[in-house]
């Protein structure tokens, strides 16, 4: 058919690494990276607030970096390596960021949850020991309405703890 | 087992609180749904993707106000990938949440009330071209005269945004008087009268609403939504497809945040469900963050008039409230909310003589219902802050004034709310003594300032939505050979932790580990009703409800395990996955044992619970708004820095007291008070569902100011103050365990302690929400001219107010009837009115 609504033209592709492994991945040119993570990839991990960049629901890490992923066309991304919640955990285990969010309350709806953790991974990568207000900065782009942020600083933190713990031992 | 951990980790994290000891309760847990939040892996509504599914767009009224003459999708039907156009014609029955305002179509027939307001819906292959099409649907409108707040809805009867309600475009008014309140002001020593103007704010959940519905292979209809109410989603449903209920099955997914936002049955809901059962595929909707904006049902803008006498040492004499709502463009919850904006002034402190008048008016902008708090915030801002100004005139401080008057245990106030426990004092004492308020209270340098306010909430609306006397909640519990239990349950998940308060309750009775528990809520399907998520009535329904069914099933397994241990029923005690003799432990089972031993002895194991509140002595017209079966306590102390230059505000601290009665899962009830204290901070500084007129040239439509999240401001991670957190545990014997609510509570006393804490630092009153910079710089202005150094509304325009029901309050004898009969005004129904109502 001539006429072919245009989301069904998947005359895009690229290949990037997902979380560690490569896809292959083929899509309508326009899409973001937002949308073929959830619709093309199957990675709901991912949410959206706005889809306009404001609300940070969609934070994925690009090369190691926090993204609002609304915001970045798939095109963009390939041969890039991108981090989802997906990928957080490590064979079978929750990430230490992972386990503190859950086990202090940073997450009661959950919706923002899966953009702050990564761009709370992204801190503490480039960062290991953040204090509060650096806490406060780089999540200030992540909207979170239902906890008041306050068990989010707190599980960042337990987490900060917990992981250099974990690095010392391993050294 | 998930592979990470147990939630109840060691002997030493048991709770002990008035000598019991729990296992569960009371205990900081990791909640039973954390893992799949923490992973992504939670299934909101937008992230169901089915095979065959089509998307919906909804095309929405460019007009504030208009009637629409003609619609045309006949362009839009042939555009490559469209399966199917709705219109209004295709769903005319009306509904709505509450029985008395069935005002809403799912696609306008033939009138739009506000911009937004939805025409026509286009079904699609793909949704950009369900998006395209909507440009190729051909409305012609006929545009009617704007209505655009409650003074202009009194001043013009005429043209009606609807066709029922009192008169012209009043929509509800509310007139209620418990003993004489002309008396109470001639007893009074002074008088105090002051307006307040609280601004409308919208719930702002970060996700959008979304909704999938599909025709089962069996011909029924199947939607998954982001909805709080299941259940009334159910009833709406049935009546607008004209289906039977039976057929219909309502799967609430997890809301990604609802705050009262996802409370209503929307039309989006209905127009999928339709679709799906036209097309016989399914159908999906998810509304753009503009489109969250236009469903709205946030907080009511109220103006709000305070007359209050009160005796030299603080003890109030009467109160005097009116307000004017603004109620935007359909009904909602509307009725309940001005009835709200009236009721719980009388459960904080002793008023012994009260009247009420609230009038909501419609306006053509997005319509306004429950938010975190319904209805109380508003005036409850006005009440602490008019008792701040009573306070500073009767040179008394204001924790003292207030620990004068407050109200007790199991009283019973003056419009009939019968009281549970009432911790307010010791909420109060707490705040006091923990912000250091005795050494701070006008004693810090201009500038800085602290502020305190009170507050109470529901635990639960004693009245359900549509009359019927059947319990509130219903619990059914699996008993499982391999050991495990499963709950069956309407409550719904929207973020608070209902399932973890009824996997908390469950494995408390029956000694066994939350994670041990699985839990099918918010299916109208497989669990019993429960109303929803709403007037935080979870904890303390869905909960009763729990227990009654965790305690009939330990009844049973305790029976057959008493006959097998050959040991009393009254010795054995259920813990640690074990039923064991309590005098001596080794004497034991496995729980899966018990329940195998019970199981041979009375075939399956299942059981079930349910909750009815108890009744209320307000029987007077109206007293269905207000009763619970306990109210939560809360005060707040909220320090202030403001900048007299620039009028910025800074808030560094906060303090607050909850009366909880006892916390479930410390984790989350914690959560739940800095959530609201986050809310309402939003709320005093910032936030703000504003309406623009676009210009002369173009339409000149009444628009929404920006309906968006970045221009719509709530607070960020670096907008939010240090909160200490006290948790106040009388345990109330209405609750599960003696839990009261959380959820909302909070909310309330952060408004007025942040006005409060303003006129602390810099000596002007901001009797006005939100307490922005500007206004702060206006009446710094005023003082500075030696004017009232007050910014806030000035006049209350004149309402026709009806003869009050005149209820006398208990202490004169009232029965919690009224004692005269106020006719409804004379005028006739009209036909279509009677139908929906009846």
């Amino acid at each position: 058919m001539a006429t072919l609504p245009m989301e069904s033209q998947k005359t895009s592709q690229i290949r990037f690494t997902l979380n560690g492994e490569e896809v292959d991945v083929s899509f309508a040119p326009y899409k973001t990276l937002l949308e073929v993570l959830r619709e093309d990839l199957g990675h709901t991990g991912t949410k959206h607030g706005c889809e306009l960049g404001e609300c940070g629901a969609c934070a994925v890490l690009l090369d190691g970096k926090a993204v609002v992923s609304c915001l970045v066309l798939a095109l963009e991304c390939d041969g890039r390596q991108v981090l989802t919640v997906e990928g957080l955990g490590e064979e079978g285990k929750l990430h230490p960021l992972q386990d503190a969010f859950a086990d202090l309350g940073a997450a009661q709806c959950g919706y923002c949850t899966p953009a702050i953790l990564v761009t709370a991974k992204a801190l503490l990568d480039q960062n290991p020991h953040p204090n509060r207000d650096q806490i406060r900065e780089a999540l200030s782009g992540n909207l979170c309405r239902c906890t008041g942020y306050l068990q989010i600083f707190e599980a960042v933190e337990a987490a900060m703890v917990k992981i250099a713990g974990q690095n010392n031992s391993d050294t | 087992m998930p592979e990470e951990k147990d939630s109840t980790k060691s002997a030493d994290s048991h709770s002990k609180a008035n000598g019991d000891e729990f296992r569960v309760i009371g205990v900081p847990r990791r909640r039973v749904d954390a893992r799949a939040k923490v992973t992504g892996q939670t299934r909101f509504a937008d992230d169901i993707f089915l095979p065959r599914m089509a998307h919906c767009k909804l095309l929405r009224s460019p007009h504030p106000h208009a009637r629409i003459r003609k619609i045309n999708a006949s362009r839009a039907l042939a555009h490559p990938g469209v399966y199917l156009v709705l219109t209004g014609k295709d769903l005319p029955i009306q509904y709505g949440i509450l029985p008395v305002s069935q005002d809403e179509q799912a696609l306008c027939v033939d009138h739009v009330r506000h911009v937004g307001d939805p025409v026509a819906a286009v079904i699609a292959r793909e949704e950009l071209t369900a998006f395209e099409a909507l440009d190729l649907i051909d409305v012609e409108y006929e545009v009617l005269k704007t209505i655009s707040n409650p003074e202009e809805a009194l001043a013009t009867p005429e043209p009606r945004i609807h066709e029922y309600g009192e008169e012209g475009n009043i929509h509800k008014l509310v007139a209620l008087e418990f003993g004489n309140v002309e008396e109470g002001f001639a007893e009074a020593d002074e008088i105090f009268e002051d307006s307040f103007f609280y601004q409308g704010n919208t719930h702002l959940p970060i996700e959008q609403h979304a909704a999938v519905a599909i025709k089962d292979p069996d011909g029924k209809l199947t939607i998954w939504s982001s909805t709080q109410t299941p259940h009334y989603l159910h009833r709406a449903l049935a009546k607008v497809l004209e289906m039977p209920a039976a057929h219909i099955r309502v799967i609430a997914t997890p809301n990604g945040g609802g705050f009262g936002g996802k409370s209503d049955p929307f039309n989006h809901e209905i127009v999928v469900a339709k679709a799906a059962l036209v097309l016989d595929r399914p159908v999906k909707i998810c509304l753009t963050r503009e489109e969250v904006f236009y469903c709205h049902r946030g907080r009511h803008p109220v103006l709000m008039k305070f007359k209050t006498g009160v005796k030299k040492d603080g003890t109030i004499t009467g109160m005097h409230l009116q307000t004017l709502i603004d109620g935007g463009a359909y009904g909602s919850y509307g009725v309940a909310s001005t009835f709200y904006c009236g009721a719980l002034q009388t459960t904080t402190y002793h008023i012994p003589r009260y009247r009420y008048e609230g009038c909501r008016t419609f306006t053509n902008k997005p319509p306004c219902g429950p938010k975190r708090g319904h209805g109380t915030p508003q005036p409850r801002f006005g009440q602490e802050v008019q008792l701040d100004k009573i306070a500073e005139k009767l040179k008394i401080d204001p924790a003292d004034l207030r620990l004068r008057i407050v109200e007790s245990s199991n009283a019973v106030t003056a419009n009939f709310f019968r009281l549970g426990t009432v911790n307010l004092a010791e909420c109060i004492r707490r705040v006091v003594q923990l912000s250091g308020w005795k050494e701070k209270f006008r004693k810090l340098p201009e500038g800085c300032g602290v502020g305190l306010a009170c507050s109470a909430y529901l635990t639960g609306a004693g009245l359900p939505i549509y009359w019927n006397s059947m319990p509130h909640s219903g619990v059914q519990l699996k008993f499982d050979r391999s050991g495990g239990v499963t709950i069956f349950c309407g409550a719904t998940e929207i973020g608070q932790g209902s399932d973890d308060v009824l996997a908390g309750i469950v494995a408390e009775v029956l000694g066994i580990d939350t994670f041990d528990v699985r839990l099918f809520t918010g299916d109208t399907d497989l669990g019993p009703v429960d109303l929803g998520s709403y007037s935080s009535r979870v904890t303390l329904m869905a909960g009763n409800a729990a227990l009654q069914a965790a305690e009939r099933g330990k009844a049973l397994l305790a029976e057959a395990v008493a006959e097998k241990l050959a040991v009393p029923r009254k010795r054995l005690r259920f813990a640690d996955r074990r039923v064991f003799d309590s005098t001596a432990p080794q004497k034991s089972v496995t729980f899966q044992e018990a329940i195998c031993l019970a199981e041979a002895r009375f075939g399956t194991i299942g059981t079930v619970g349910s909750y009815t509140p108890p009744k209320s002595p307000a029987l007077y017209k109206g007293g269905g708004v207000g009763p619970s079966p306990t109210y939560s306590y809360s005060a707040a102390v909220v320090e202030v820095e403001v900048n007299a230059t620039t009028g910025w505000i800074i808030v560094p601290k906060i303090w607050i007291a909850h009366d909880i009665g006892r916390a479930l899962n410390p984790t989350l009830a914690r959560g739940q008070v800095e959530g609201s204290v986050y809310m309402g901070l939003g709320e005093a500084l910032m936030e703000e569902q504003e309406f623009r007129r676009l210009p002369k040239r173009l339409s000149h439509a009444l628009v929404h100011k920006f309906p968006s999240i970045l221009e719509y401001k709530s607070p960020t991670s670096l907008d939010m103050p240090d909160v200490i957190t006290e948790l106040i545990e009388e345990p109330d014997p209405r609750g599960p365990f003696g839990a009261k609510e959380v959820g909302q509570g909070p909310l309330l006393p952060i408004m007025p302690a942040v006005a409060n804490a303003v006129y602390d630092a810099v000596g002007v009153r901001i009797d006005e929400v939100p307490i922005t910079p500007e206004k702060i710089m206006k009446a710094l202005a005023e003082k500075k001219a030696g004017r009232e150094p007050r910014f806030g509304p000035s006049h209350f325009p004149h309402v026709n107010w009806p003869e009050p029901l005149r209820v006398p309050p208990p202490w004169e004898g009232g029965d919690g009837n009224a004692v005269n009969d106020v006719p409804r005004r004379a005028k006739p129904r009209p036909e279509k009115e009677k139908a929906l109502t009846s």
